[in-house]
């Protein structure tokens, strides 16, 4: 039945508009370039809500190319499966000094 | 050096302002990604991992020092301090806003240069051997080829909208250095019988998921058949070229599918319809764009140097530069030096605006004001007087451009990888850095010899790993990156795709495993005097199989 069976918890990522900089959806409907304000997604119907919310705003031309990915639970909040949203939480392993972890040094 | 002509600067003025224009509809929300998509790849504009990406065409190569200093300052102003150069001789910006591209273009614009045809199923950007117009071996400088190419191609109305993304090299001479047989269309220079210049023309070479060699379909094609030719094998592409699969769409599939010997037929029956028409190239056609590319006012000097001589024994270091880095000049007296962009432990092809500028001044005060970009993602100053190469090497080593590794093991290709781009799997700059600092001891890598390791990060294959004696792709397994390894690949004039060594290496073993790899071509050489790739082809994979799964 959909909205009850057990699937991995998703956020929304998309990129923006005028910086083509990494950015997650918000419970609000907002945007935020960090993934521990993202809403968090535990069942199809959540997952469904947030998508909607994503691609009315690509339709609007605020984000581009919004997807769900999986997460799972961490001590400062969600933290991405896989290398490729790890980095695009962060910015390129080889210069630390750029992208998002820059700022969070 | 070509400078545009004013139908080339009208043209890319206009393009700039409606660019600005459509950026503007954009940001306002008159258009949609999926309107605008296009229209900012068609200049060049990319989104990749974490930013926009800018690739910046720098035809055949070829850059004057106010070109390089423009790059520089865009790279300060515009962009995070520093810039890519890739294997195709562009260079990337990757931190560029949506806001700011049309002023970048129009920086651009003002040093006659562009993001044109660096994206889309076009002609892309003709790429020619780094040492055009200087190598001692060439029978012409291909970039005349490449700037008739360009006038031909740019924005032709038939072959605007391609079945696939299409790629011309142009090699001097016999011996490639522009990796002719893996590009769509590759022509090598060569006389004829009579001492008439013109071609020996490949087609189908490619990478990505399908590596094939690009196919001989015809020995010499005179000079002045030079654009008829190429319109005819086009024609047969845009024609039987597959639109319906973009896996199959490449004119390699073409060639493969139908037959070298049936394909070239085609083309011959397409271009005799043509060959005589309004695209026979005349002598003074040609003349008037070898006129662009005159030689620089050379001195005439002696061959031998005695002051090289001396400060050659007198420094090591700069010996050991000279003897990677320095190659024949054609004019006596002159010498070729590579600007390494591969530091150990370094991002290949990165280069910080300073550095940027250190090269143009370094031009400036000893080479003409000309620097090249290379297919293996390094600067070039190709008219250096040799006895001011101490100088230059000084000038570079305070820039931290002078390591001495060119076509040594570390002077690895690599593409951006995950650490950047959109499609990737795997990371392989840091691949690429983790071996270069495993044999950053000069001794040992000159003890190596010439050999390449070439990584991408997917199949794609940016960075040619097909034709490497050493490739690595990256791929992902769950999550997690692995690296397969490929050898025996070449790109020179022996062209060869490399064979898959077997299961893939994690991010702790492979640095390990391109070890044992040179250990086993240590152990099985000859002698020095035999390079890898020979060592390889005469024992085959076998024994570096054995040694790599030993373990296992
Ligand atoms: S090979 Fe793949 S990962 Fe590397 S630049 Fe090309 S598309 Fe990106």
């Amino acid at each position: 039945m959909r909205g009850s069976f057990v699937m991995p918890n998703t956020a929304i990522t998309a990129n923006r508009l005028l910086d083509g900089f990494v950015i997650y959806l918000t419970p609000d409907g907002g945007w935020s370039e960090s993934l521990a304000d993202a809403a968090i997604a535990a069942t199809e119907a959540e997952l469904d809500a947030l998508q909607a919310v994503a691609e009315r705003d690509a339709r609007a031309g605020r984000v581009i190319g919004p997807y769900a990915f999986d997460v799972q639970p961490g001590a400062d909040g969600p933290v991405p499966l896989g290398q490729r949203e790890t980095l695009r939480t962060l910015g390129p392993s080889v210069r630390t000094d750029l992208g998002y972890q820059a700022a969070r040094r | 050096m070509y400078r545009y002509d004013e139908f080339d600067r009208t043209f890319v003025t206009q393009r700039v302002e409606q660019f600005r224009e459509q950026v503007a509809r954009r940001v306002s929300g008159e258009l949609s990604e999926d309107e605008f998509k296009p229209l900012r790849l068609t200049n060049g504009l990319y989104l990749q991992l974490h930013a926009y990406m800018l690739r910046v065409a720098i035809p055949y190569g070829t850059l004057s020092s106010r070109q390089l200093r423009r790059l520089a300052f865009i790279a300060r102003r515009y962009d995070r301090g520093y810039g890519h150069f890739t294997t195709r001789q562009n260079i990337q910006f990757n931190w560029p806003t949506l806001g700011e591209v049309p002023d970048i273009l129009e920086e651009l614009a003002e040093v006659e240069m562009h993001a044109i045809q660096t994206s889309g199923n076009c002609i892309r950007n003709t790429t020619a051997d780094a040492t055009a117009g200087v190598a001692a071996d060439e029978i012409a400088d291909s970039r005349i080829y490449c700037e008739l190419i360009r006038q031909w191609s740019t924005l032709h109305p038939e072959f605007s909208f391609l079945p696939r993304k299409f790629k011309v090299a142009v090699t001097g001479s016999g011996r490639d250095r522009a990796v002719t047989a893996a590009h769509d269309i590759g022509l090598r220079l060569k006389r004829d019988a009579d001492g008439r210049v013109g071609f020996e023309v490949l087609v189908g070479g490619g990478q990505g998921r399908t590596p094939i060699l690009a196919v001989t379909i015809r020995e010499f094609l005179p000079e002045r058949h030079l654009l008829s030719y190429l319109e005819a094998v086009l024609r047969v592409y845009n024609q039987l070229g597959r639109r319906d699969n973009i896996y199959k769409a490449r004119i390699k599939i073409l060639v493969r599918e139908t037959g070298t010997a049936e394909f070239a037929r085609l083309v011959e029956e397409e271009w005799a319809h043509i060959r005589d028409g309004e695209l026979a190239l005349p002598e003074q056609e040609i003349a008037r764009i070898r006129a662009y590319f005159a030689p620089p006012p050379y001195e005439a000097l002696a061959d031998a140097c005695p002051e090289l001589d001396a400060q050659r024994a007198g420094n090591r270091a700069f010996d050991a530069w000279v003897r990677s880095n320095v190659e024949a000049h054609k004019r006596p007296g002159y010498a070729v030096a590579t600007v390494s962009l591969k530091p150990h432990g370094g991002i290949p092809g990165d280069a910080s605006a300073d550095q940027m500028e250190a090269v143009a001044d370094l031009a400036d005060a000893f080479g003409f004001s000309e620097i090249r970009v290379t297919y293996k993602q390094n600067l070039l100053l190709p008219d250096l007087r040799q006895r001011d190469l101490f100088a230059v090497w000084r000038g570079l080593k305070e820039a931290g451009l002078a390591t001495a590794n060119s076509h040594r093991l570390s002077d690895i290709i690599a593409c951006p990888g995950l650490d950047y781009c959109n499609l990737a799997n795997a990371r392989s700059i840091p691949i690429a850095q983790m071996i270069s600092t495993r044999f950053a001891d000069l001794e040992r890598e000159q003890e190596i010899g010439n050999v390449t390791v070439n990584i991408s990060g997917c199949i794609n294959a940016c960075a040619h790993h097909h034709v490497a004696n050493i490739g690595i792709l990256g791929v992902d397994k769950k999550g997690k990156e692995f690296y397969q390894v490929t050898l025996g690949g070449a790109a020179d004039e022996t062209a060869a795709i490399g064979d898959i060594v077997g299961p893939a290496f994690d991010e702790d073993a492979i640095v390990g495993a391109v070890e044992t790899v040179v250990d086993v071509y240590l152990a099985e050489r000859r002698d020095a005097a035999e390079p890898f790739i020979d060592t390889y082809r005469r024992i085959g994979i076998k024994p570096f199989k054995e040694k790599l799964y030993a373990a296992r």
